[in-house]
């Protein structure tokens, strides 16, 4: 358990922290910056999946181990598949219609998220983060270090309430998935095949 | 030279992230695209509960993001098929040919 205190842990190493946390952040905004501007819904994907990745290691450097493993098993591998899949069924050669249905929509849509991300810098700067008691060097780095067993412990006693709805919403949502899927309407299928 | 990386870049990071996908919900209009930008601020999210979780040295917010994960996947599953369903009836996942309950 202990040697997985690798760069975030390891308060020596701060200086590997900062260029690795600069190397993924950067990476996850271009990625992000893919997302929402490419015309291509696979490029878009591709963005999204560099993004899920970065974010990743961004998890790891906060000690995250379990947390990174789902990530990149249930978001990079299974979600973006279905998102994939998804994009072939719906057709990826379709042009996007890029005119404004309201008016200056993009310019009011800029402004508002250059507004959005100012007021935050300006919070960071000024160090208004008063809700969170320590801020730069963790109380204790063993103490957040997610590893299964860590991560499981309170899963199965303070929060095994939340663990089963969270079941009960998986199994819904298959089941409504199913129903939906095999959804045909009247017209289109001869009434003795309707099951 | 102190220069450690602090909750606060992580979660400006974040918010840089969530602004990003809240653009993109605001000026795209193909519903994948649009879902992605969800799936962009979801992930916003969960960073900024990991580094708040780490500067309280707590176990709390990484249990928050499992949970923020599990909720996620069962959102893309029933937002996909919709959207495919939709897709199905209208040849299209454009979000503004979408205007039936116009009032």
């Amino acid at each position: 358990m202990g040697d997985w205190r690798l760069a975030a842990g390891d308060r020596r190493l701060p200086m590997v922290e900062l260029v690795v946390f600069a190397l993924m952040a950067v990476a996850s905004v271009l990625g992000a910056l893919t997302v929402i501007r490419a015309r291509n819904p696979v490029y878009a994907a591709m963005g999204l999946l560099a993004t899920l990745f970065a974010m990743g290691v961004l998890y790891v450097l906060q000690l995250a181990h379990f947390v990174d493993a789902v990530q990149i098993i249930v978001y990079a591998g299974a979600v973006m598949t279905l998102f994939l899949f998804v994009i072939m069924l719906v057709g990826v050669d379709k042009q996007e219609d890029t005119s404004e249905s309201i008016p200056h929509q993009r310019r009011l849509a800029l402004a508002l998220g250059l507004v959005a991300v100012g007021v935050t810098a300006a919070l960071v700067a000024r160090g208004r983060f008063s809700w969170i008691p320590v801020v730069s060097v963790p109380a204790d780095p063993q103490a957040t270090n997610g590893t299964i067993e860590a991560i499981a412990e309170p899963l199965f006693t303070n929060w095994v309430l939340a663990f089963e709805a969270t079941a009960l919403l998986l199994t819904i949502a298959a089941a409504g998935t199913i129903a939906l899927a095999s959804f045909r309407r009247p017209a289109a299928v001869p009434p003795s095949k309707v099951t | 030279m102190e220069l450690a990386v602090t909750a606060g870049w992580y979660m400006t990071l974040a918010a840089i992230l969530f602004g990003i996908g809240a653009l993109g919900i605001l000026i795209r209009r193909n519903a994948l695209v649009m879902f992605m930008c969800i799936e962009l601020m979801l992930n916003a999210v969960n960073l900024t509960f990991i580094a708040a979780g780490r500067a309280l040295g707590k176990l709390d917010g990484q249990l928050a993001v499992f949970f923020v994960l599990v909720v996620a996947a069962a959102e893309v599953v029933v937002g996909l098929a919709i959207i495919v369903a939709i897709f199905r009836r209208r040849q299209s996942a454009s979000v503004d040919e979408l205007a039936e309950m116009r009032g």
